[in-house]
């Protein structure tokens, strides 16, 4: 059993057996502002030959539905990543740094609105 | 690393996960949480790639504008199902050309449902309802998986899925409501996609050998008999409303368990299939590679305009 293929007509293809294979399309990060007043945020990555078409893939893949006002796209090789192994001398010198929060301050009790 | 890290490591790893923390791509992970998830995100982005071709086949065919245009917005969604998946897996380290090199040459699997042919309209209508409505079923629980990038993918793969159900249900409920034709062309596509869309929730319980690693990985939270009975039983009163027949003699209300009962599945049709003797197994494939390779010149085309204007955009600027 197979489709059923009635009516259709069979469009006309262009065949590439042979060529060479030239270089696969980057990758991109899409970053996606869903409304003005929030900030970009990413959403996630497509292959594209250049930034246009970066952009316009990025319109059709992650705003189908009106999900954005404005789009940025980076190529991800430009990216640089802070490593997850080394999240111990990234990061924790905040943590025993309490008296940046507010609660660190002991005050009366009756000082109002502070 | 040593043997005795590597153990601690993941000890800590699976503590991660029990915690409801998330895997992102750049943690620590053991080679086969890793390898896991390439083959079951890249096999999930395959079937909705393949996914679109059943469908697509009807396109130009499809009896009204109004139908058209939403169906060529489901095939649609369906080809973003399948690119927030591929970029989802290669934050794992595999290339968008391995994954489809696996696809292309047979090697990765996808989705043995997209191996049925859709011979009437009416197919159209019961894979929006059915295959759709199994598929929500099986990735609902996905969008708190454990690893990241799979999550997220999924959150917005099932906010979309919703409108995919109720178009192909309004479908049937339009034929069921036309001419004994028609009706009659409903029950036929019911009959032809009810048992292998039970199939797709896998193999039973006592035959599924992933499941305990899985249920650890969150990779699934309930079993594929747990899946499955859900599907039946918010589908029978669906069919009630169509007024069609589902083909299942042993289908039967247990009050007992508080649910349907149904008959013995033909597990030797489902495994044909995954070993590529389904109807249309060899159809599907061909279908993709040709439109893989005869896209390659438009792809090679782009790229070298490309550069060509990058390079333009320098010599202006020096
Ligand atoms: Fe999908
Ligand atoms: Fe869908």
């Amino acid at each position: 059993m197979s489709d059923n293929k009635e009516n259709k007509k069979k469009p006309a293809t262009h065949s590439s057996k042979g060529t060479t294979g030239k270089k696969n399309w980057p990758l991109w990060e899409i970053f996606v502002r869903s409304k003005n007043g929030l900030e970009h945020r990413h959403f996630g990555s497509l292959h594209a030959a250049d930034a246009d078409m970066a952009l316009e893939n990025a319109r059709d893949v992650y705003t189908r539905r009106n999900e954005g006002v404005s789009i940025w796209v980076v190529e991800s090789k430009n990216i640089t990543a802070s490593n997850p192994e080394h999240n111990g001398e990234m990061f924790e010198p905040a943590s025993d740094k309490v008296y940046r929060h507010p609660t660190f301050y002991d005050l009366p009790d009756d000082v109002k609105h502070m | 690393m040593s043997e005795k890290e590597v153990k601690n490591m993941e000890a800590i790893f699976d503590q991660k996960i029990a915690n409801d923390e998330k895997i992102e791509p750049k943690d620590w992970m053991p080679e086969k949480y890793r390898k896991t998830h390439i083959r079951q995100i890249s096999q999930h982005a395959h079937s909705e790639i393949v996914g679109m071709l059943p469908e697509g086949n009807w396109i130009t065919r499809a009896p009204s504008l109004r139908r058209k245009v939403a169906l060529l917005a489901k095939v649609q969604d369906e080809a973003g199902h399948g690119l927030y998946l591929y970029s989802a897996c290669e934050t794992l380290g595999i290339s968008r050309e391995e994954l489809y090199n696996q696809l292309h040459s047979g090697k990765a699997k996808y989705s043995s449902i997209f191996n049925y042919p859709t011979i009437t309209w009416a197919d159209i209508g019961a894979i929006g309802w059915l295959v759709d409505g199994a598929a929500i079923i099986n990735q609902v629980p996905l969008c708190s998986t454990s690893f990241g990038p799979y999550a997220r993918a999924m959150v917005r793969v099932c906010k979309e899925e919703s409108f995919h159900q109720r178009q192909g249900y309004e479908i049937m409920l339009t034929l069921c409501n036309g001419t004994p034709e028609q009706k009659e062309m409903a029950q036929d596509a019911l009959n032809r996609w009810w048992w292998p869309s039970l199939m797709m929730f896998g193999p039973t319980d006592d035959e599924s050998t992933h499941t305990e690693q899985s249920m650890k990985w969150k990779l699934k939270r309930k079993t594929n008999d747990e899946l499955r009975q859900q599907f039946i039983d918010q589908t029978v009163p669906q069919a009630e409303i169509l007024g069609i027949t589902i083909p299942d003699k042993d289908l039967k209300w247990n009050e007992e368990r508080g649910h349907y009962d149904f008959g013995k599945i033909d597990w030797d049709e489902f495994w044909q299939v995954v070993k590529g003797h389904g109807p249309c197994n060899k159809d599907r494939l061909e279908t993709r590679v040709n439109a893989w390779e005869e896209g390659e010149w438009v792809r090679d085309a782009a790229m070298v305009y490309a550069e060509k204007q990058a390079d333009r955009k320098v010599r202006k600027v020096s």
